[in-house]
């Protein structure tokens, strides 16, 4: 028999789609680039700063990680830039510089590689790292800087004022009588549902812009990289249980990091569900969550310990949403 | 069209929707040209799933065209008969294009192509008579599976059978023999289709399975059904799998095929189209299968066309008729589409029975096949027709879970190839499933 010397004798099918894990951690990136141009304008050149070193310490930390343990290298997936973005997009505007350093170690190292890497962690590194440093720098994590109105965004420091995130004014002043939303909900020093809108507010820096955060993933639901289940069903619980409650829904939608945590972190494929229907449970999971812990927690946010709790509970979404085979008997 | 397909549709389901590789369609047109004699064939006893024939042949005993030399090996097997006239040169151990062993039988060809002289149309008059006669005609299930057809069609409840559906779907890509069969052969579909009627007589109706990306097919066919009250050409959107047998029971009857049952259970039969000609041909004049309309396509192909191509023909042959490789060495041979096919070490391998199409390409994916780890992203959950969850079973084979891969169901994976074809990680999720079932085989 003769053989050929260039021949490749694989596997079938022998044709593939032009997917790969880089070009959907590509898609994540440039989704996220509305924010971050906008988190810019907002806030000022900090932002970038911030961004940079949470980013180049996230794929330091891999390769180093990975070095050591003699694995393969793959920072080339992109997968610890998002980490590095989305850790970035979480802290405020004058975090030092050495805890983003320090959060991106326990993100990439602690939540990440220490699970196996890629594919295998089960928490969101960037929410838990995120909630790490709640923890560890209290007062650094809710330094806000509130931009003023009207005042030129380019320069740095920030033309702006030290002070609450509306979330946090809502949650001193909020009247929790049933359908108070009814009334006026005008707290003194919100600002107007607008400027929430697109991001002119308190927060984090890559969670004001809610507009922008919007542009990205509405740009991901067309490139099919996320689906609008997640996203959608805890928007909308959000939102319809907190009106329940008694409260503002749309400050509730717009003031705190919402759209950050269910277009970007509830989207997350490693750590939520791999089916649509269990998409939906997390969004409800996590909706639900937000506004127990917003209402009746100790903390304004609840948006990241909703979506660690229900990234603990999706290895159980999975098992309660298995697929059932076409025409397959039980065993 | 729009007559035809709101007539064509009897019920509402969620049908299967499948994946949407890219047609490659090229050939659709291209007319069937009969391939010159090659001087050797080589013919395997394995062309078929159930038993290898036996040769009944020696060697140096002289053949000719449409002698019977491999007889039935058991029930379900299927009878083999020589593609050429000439003198059996060897009877030995070749290598399939499954990667394989096969007895094979070699004959040297003299080139007159002289016709068996017993070859004469059978006597059909009786169900059994039909039966017998699709078993001598060496017919086995064209598609691809190459299930001998007799004892597919032999169903112990024939009184419960509702429909047959003449699959031409051919979902895969580049392949277009079965398009151009209902087109050029339409005279042997018909015949065929008539003596489905006549024996097997099912209680609904015998649908012309079709994709709307061949609408010449589907044109031809409307044609020459046109008179036949229970025979209509149902237009399936383009997709694959669509040609997958559950997948076309489900998409076209709404019927679900239990596990581990016969699709004669729900009431339904599922034959290729080349498949019914062929056994009409016979019928009508007891020239058995020795030949098969074959695309050749592929990037590294100058004139891709349809042969006629007698059965045991080196596929080398083929692609020399087609005017050879202009630009170089191919970097890849698949016997078969591209989403089943099998990827080839050399050119000798023959053409059997159910090979539909030969490919030779100059790009390989493997550039693109940047394996990752698996990031969970679920797209293979959407593309499976089967609803099976493949990473599942890929992490339960990792650490061989035998109950785990029984609960997921990794026997009722068809390996059509979509999980692996959406995979951004690039997992080789087919050969996973065939090593699972292998090991669940094996553990038995």
């Amino acid at each position: 028999m003769q053989y050929m010397d260039k021949l490749t004798v694989s596997v079938s099918p022998h044709i593939h789609d032009n997917s790969s894990t880089r070009r959907i951690m590509i898609d994540v990136l440039i989704a996220l680039v509305p924010a971050l141009v906008a988190s810019i304008l907002i806030f000022g050149w900090r932002v970038a700063l911030v961004v940079a070193v949470c980013v180049s310490s996230c794929v330091l930390f891999e390769w180093l990680f990975e070095k050591i343990t003699k694995r393969p290298n793959t920072i080339g997936d992109y997968s610890a830039c998002i980490t590095g973005t989305l850790l970035a997009f979480n802290l405020p505007v004058t975090i030092p510089l050495w805890q983003a350093v320090f959060g991106s170690a326990i993100a990439i190292i602690l939540v990440k590689q220490l699970f196996g890497g890629l594919g295998k962690n089960f928490a969101n590194p960037a929410i838990t790292a995120r909630i790490v440093m709640f923890l560890a720098f209290a007062t650094t994590m809710t330094n806000w800087y509130s931009p003023n109105e009207g005042t030129s965004l380019w320069v740095y420091p920030i033309d702006g004022v030290a002070g609450a995130t509306p979330l946090a004014l809502m949650y001193r002043t909020a009247d929790t009588a049933p359908f108070a939303f009814l009334r006026s909900a005008n707290v003194e020093g919100l600002p107007s549902i607008w400027n929430m809108f697109i991001g002119v507010r308190g927060g984090s820096l890559g969670e004001t812009s809610n507009l922008a955060l919007l542009v990205g993933g509405i740009y991901l639901i067309i490139r099919r990289v996320i689906t609008w289940h997640a996203p959608l069903t805890f928007i909308a619980v959000v939102f319809v249980l907190s009106a329940l409650l008694g409260q503002n829904p749309i400050y509730h939608l717009f003031a705190g990091g919402l759209f950050l945590g269910a277009i970007f972190m509830a989207t997350d494929y490693v750590t939520t569900p791999q089916t649509n229907l269990g998409r939906v449970y997390f969004g409800i999971g996590a909706g639900l969550l937000t506004v127990i812990i917003r209402v009746y927690g100790s903390y304004p946010e609840g948006v990241s310990f909703a979506i660690l709790f229900m990234n603990i509970l999706t290895p159980y979404i999975n098992k309660f949403t298995e697929t059932k085979p076409l025409g397959g008997m039980k065993v | 069209m729009g007559k035809l397909m709101s007539i064509s549709r009897p019920h509402r389901i969620r049908k299967i929707k499948g994946i949407s590789p890219p047609h490659h369609k090229n050939t659709e047109f291209s007319k069937v040209v009969k391939l010159p004699l090659t001087a050797v064939v080589n013919i395997p006893m394995k062309m078929h799933s159930g038993k290898p024939a036996i040769p009944i042949v020696n060697v140096g005993q002289d053949v000719k065209v449409g002698q019977l030399i491999g007889e039935m090996g058991g029930y379900v097997s299927a009878p083999i008969h020589s593609s050429v006239s000439g003198c059996v040169q060897s009877i030995n151990m070749h290598d399939a294009v499954t990667g394989q062993d096969s007895v094979s039988i070699t004959i040297a060809s003299d080139g007159l192509q002289t016709m068996y002289p017993d070859i004469k149309p059978p006597k059909v008059t009786t169900l059994q008579e039909f039966y017998d006669a699709v078993r001598d005609s060496g017919t086995v299930g064209l598609g691809g599976a190459g299930f001998p057809a007799a004892p597919k069609l032999a169903i112990k409840n024939l009184d419960e059978l509702d429909y047959i559906l003449i699959n031409g779907a051919e979902c895969e890509p580049y392949v277009t023999s079965d398009t151009r069969a209902m087109v050029a052969d339409y005279k042997n579909v018909y015949g065929g289709v008539k003596l489905l009627l006549e024996y097997m007589k099912p209680r609904k109706k015998i649908y012309i399975c079709i994709e709307d990306n061949k609408p010449e097919a589907i044109r031809v066919m409307e044609e020459v059904f046109a008179d036949e009250e229970k025979v209509e050409v149902f237009v399936l959107p383009t997709s694959y799998p669509q040609g997958e047998r559950k997948v076309l029971v489900y998409n076209v009857t709404g019927r679900i095929v239990p596990e581990g049952a016969r699709l004669a259970d729900v009431g339904v039969i599922v034959t290729n189209v080349t498949t019914i000609a062929v056994f009409a041909r016979y019928i009508a004049t007891g020239i058995p299968l020795i030949n098969k309309i074959v695309t050749v396509d592929g990037s590294a192909v100058r004139n891709p066309q349809n042969l006629l191509v007698p059965i045991g023909t080196p596929i080398r042959e083929l692609f020399d008729f087609c005017g050879g490789f202009p630009d170089g060495e191919p970097r890849r041979i698949i016997v078969g589409g591209p989403m089943m096919g099998y990827a080839q070490p050399s050119l000798d391998a023959p053409i059997v029975k159910t090979t539909n199409c030969v490919l030779a390409c100059h790009e390989t994916d493997d550039a693109a096949l940047m394996l990752t780890a698996c990031i969970k992203c679920g797209r293979c959950l959407t593309a499976c027709p089967m609803r099976l969850m493949p990473p599942n079973i890929e992490s339960a084979y990792s650490i061989k879970n035998y109950d785990a891969l029984k609960h997921f169901k990794v026997n009722m994976c068809v390996e059509c190839g979509s999980c692996a074809y959406v995979c951004p990680a690039k997992r080789p999720l087919v050969q996973v499933m065939q090593l699972s079932k292998e090991a669940l085989w094996l553990q038995k």
